[in-house]
């Protein structure tokens, strides 16, 4: 049976389940909803959990492991001496698994029948031909060996998914029996469905971190696989990042890193004053009335795409600096040659964070209790020297959490100094000169067509590494300030 | 100066500090104080009493103008302190405050050490020529304030770390610093337990002979302990005002004397 089909009924039994235990509750309290414990729907709920998720988790269960199983029973029937030269165990099994599709389309085609197929020798039978009449097209003739796996992976998988069609079927089939005899009026299904619930809240909230902790780690597998092919002291110490595609290539973090906490830097100097200064003036000054309207407005630039403001950099900040300072330009420095530049980069990303920094900023000078304002202006201090002598300070652990969350969205900020920062990777304290960061490099090294087992493609691994411990231990840092201070005033 | 007795003293001959005529304000579209009109004595205690939500608190506002603070706030006619209007458009509401200090229902000690509370008015206010003068002032207010003792071996500790009751000590010693000529007092003590509230009550009274102070107050035994003058004040107006012992011996009104036998309130 398709696995569609499958799924499908047993929700069509689930649901059935959910009317059959509201009617059986309802006939055995004789139409009497208050002489129940729960209420209808209740029983009816439990039914149908009962019948759709032991069979569902069954079949998701077995989805993943059945392939898998099959896999290391039939890759166990070829030697490793059968495996072609420049190939390897992989690029074999794959071919198995084209074979035993295609023998599967051919049966379920009718152009053979199951006899066929087993009595099928590849010494005689020309089987690239045979499965190539039938739309199943082959890279190469078949083996023997390679035929004799294919039809035993087949009929595995048969097998397999015969007794998984059977298996869940029967779980749903028992869950509708268990729970229709427990259904009476005493059972406390609201409580189990309660359960129920706190279950699939806890699965949600599991997966999340589950998928952090995935990420991690294949990023450490990919990064140790570098650090197997590259010293981690060039890496981490040395000073010249030149990638270089024949090989014998230095890739040190530390001139990206300079790139990427000196933009980073220029960008809060940009966002941390506006940003601040904003927030001051909407939760200190602007009545209700401006609040409501400027408040969302400001906000506008943190849903604007971060490749848009990329253009942005590149289209209209980069020219705009050039004019300023490059060569004729209206300052007549001549410092800038080039539009793409740290200050480029630096301003657009600046620009980006202001809504961060004003936005959080704003909620914490708001969580300041108005007792502070009151007994400072009731001392005769104006608004701004109350702002300025007991609300910042009250608010400053809060509004530092919130700088340093905004870092840790500029360091890892990508489309902007992809498009806005240039390529050239170096020390330099010059703001008008081109550099690059972490996450261009990233972006170039895994993009570019080089062998994805090579130093100077897995060095985007160790780069993606170091950045995300960066990332992480600043908001770690940041939700530890922010939690402190939040402490004060409850 | 005026050597008045707490309870039952003749006060005519005092000056009047506040004088308040036909005043309204409205929050919003509510008019939540209608047409009082009142006379404050200077060096004494005055204490505005009634239920809650009748507006003490709301015309104590008025009178160092924290009400501007609140946007939906309006205030119609005329308060008078010294006989200056406080409500003309010359007069700055920053330094109205300066001379009208204002102390609060709950402790509000700022985030910073002790010292650095005291110091704040005269800081801003720019009292103290240098440090020592400085240091000066914060241990006078802080002797004023009843707190000295306390307090003198921890400057420097926070002042958010004192217990409740020397917390509101040190909001009056706060208040106390920028050297005002009036101290409003809005239910000083609520939040306080009974011997907290005994020290501070013992500190208004000390505090009357130099300053004019007015005390909301929801407690009435307070208001008969502490007070020279008693205001009280239903559903926006002012029923009764009076000397303190008057009002809770004798009142004129049947609703005073409804309020204080507890049959309503």
């Amino acid at each position: 049976m398709p696995l569609s089909w499958l799924v499908l009924l047993v929700l069509a039994l689930a649901a059935a389940g959910y009317f059959i235990g509201r009617i059986r509750v309802l006939k055995l309290a004789g139409g009497d909803v208050r002489a129940l414990h729960s209420l209808p729907i209740y029983y009816g709920t439990n039914v149908a959990l009962s019948v759709a998720v032991p069979a569902l988790a069954v079949l998701l269960v077995w989805l993943l492991a059945q392939p898998t199983l099959i896999e290391r029973s039939v890759s166990g029937m070829i030697a490793p001496e059968m495996i072609p030269e420049g190939s390897n165990l992989n690029l074999v099994m794959s071919d198995v698994r084209r074979v035993a599709d295609g023998l599967n389309t051919a049966i379920a085609g009718g152009a053979m029948s199951l006899a066929e197929v087993d009595a099928m020798d590849a010494t005689v039978v020309d089987v690239r031909a045979r499965l190539g009449e039938l739309g199943v097209a082959l890279g190469q003739d078949v083996r023997p060996e390679v035929l004799a796996a294919a039809k035993s992976y087949r009929s595995a998988a048969v097998t397999g998914n015969t007794m998984r069609t059977l298996i869940v079927l029967a779980l749903a089939v028992i869950g509708f029996g268990i729970s229709f005899s427990k259904t009476n009026p005493d059972y406390r299904a609201r409580n189990v469905v309660e359960r129920a619930v706190l279950a699939l809240l806890m699965a949600a909230a599991s997966l999340a971190i589950l998928t952090t902790v995935g990420i991690v780690l294949s990023m450490l597998f990919e990064t140790i696989n570098f650090f197997g092919l590259h010293n981690w002291r060039d890496f981490f110490f040395g000073t010249t990042w030149a990638p270089n595609f024949r090989g014998d290539s230095e890739l040190s973090i530390l001139p990206l890193l300079w790139g990427t906490l000196y933009i980073s830097f220029i960008a809060l100097l940009v966002a941390v004053p506006i940003g601040l200064f904003a927030a001051i003036y909407l939760s200190e000054y602007a009545g209700p009335k401006t609040r409501a309207f400027a408040k969302p407005l400001l906000e506008i630039l943190a849903g604007i795409p971060t490749i848009v403001y990329g253009l942005f950099a590149l289209l209209t900040v980069g020219p705009m600096l050039v004019n300023l300072f490059g060569q004729s330009g209206s300052l007549g420095v001549d410092w800038m040659s080039g539009a793409t530049s740290v200050l480029t980069a630096g301003v657009v990303m600046g620009i980006m964070l202001i809504p961060f920094v004003s936005s959080l900023s704003d909620d914490i000078i708001n969580a300041v209790p108005q007792a502070m304002r009151d007994g400072s202006l009731g001392l005769g201090a104006t608004s701004s020297e109350t702002i300025r002598q007991v609300v910042i300070p009250a608010a400053l652990p809060g509004i530092v959490g919130a700088i340093l969350l905004a870092a840790s969205r500029a360091i890892g900020e990508t489309m902007i100094v992809v498009m806005g920062a240039g390529a050239i990777a170096k020390f330099s304290l010059n703001p008008f000169e081109s550099m690059t960061t972490i996450t261009t490099r990233i972006v170039s090294q895994l993009t570019g067509d080089g062998d994805f087992a090579s130093p100077e493609t897995l060095v985007a691994f160790a780069l993606g590494l170091t950045l995300f411990v960066l990332t992480l231990g600043l908001n770690v840092l940041a939700l530890y300030i922010v939690r402190k201070y939040r402490e004060q005033y409850e | 100066m005026y050597d008045t007795e707490k309870l039952g003293t003749d006060v005519n001959q005092t000056e009047t500090k506040i004088s308040a005529r036909n005043v309204q304000v409205y929050y919003g579209d509510t008019h939540a104080i209608k047409d009082v009109n009142v006379d404050i004595d200077a060096k004494a205690v005055t204490a505005f009493i009634g239920p809650s939500g009748c507006g003490k608190s709301t015309f104590l506002r008025c009178i160092n103008r924290m009400n501007d603070t609140i946007d939906v706030c309006r205030v119609e006619g005329d308060i008078k302190i010294d006989g200056e209007d406080i409500y003309d458009k010359r007069v700055d509401p920053v330094q109205l405050r300066a001379k009208v200090g204002m102390v609060f229902q709950k402790p509000n000690p700022f985030p910073k050490s002790i010292y650095d509370n005291i110091a704040y008015g005269p800081r801003i206010h720019g009292l103290a020529k240098n440090k020592a003068e400085l240091d000066e002032i914060v241990e006078k207010s802080l002797r004023r304030g009843a707190i000295w003792n306390e307090v003198k071996d921890r400057l420097h500790a926070p002042g958010t770390g004192l217990s409740g009751g020397q917390q509101q000590r040190l909001c009056i010693a706060r208040a106390v610093a920028t050297e005002p000529e009036v101290l409003l007092m809005d239910e000083p003590c609520s939040a306080l337990d009974p011997i907290a509230t005994a020290q501070v009550e013992e500190l208004i009274d000390e505090l009357r002979d130099q300053y004019s102070v007015v005390i909301v107050t929801h407690s009435m035994q307070q208001a008969a302990r502490v007070s020279q003058k008693t205001a009280f004040f239903h559903l926006g107006n002012l029923v009764e005002y009076g000397d303190t012992s008057q009002i809770f011996t004798n009142p004129k009104d049947e609703r005073t004397e409804s309020y204080i036998t507890g049959r309503i309130g």
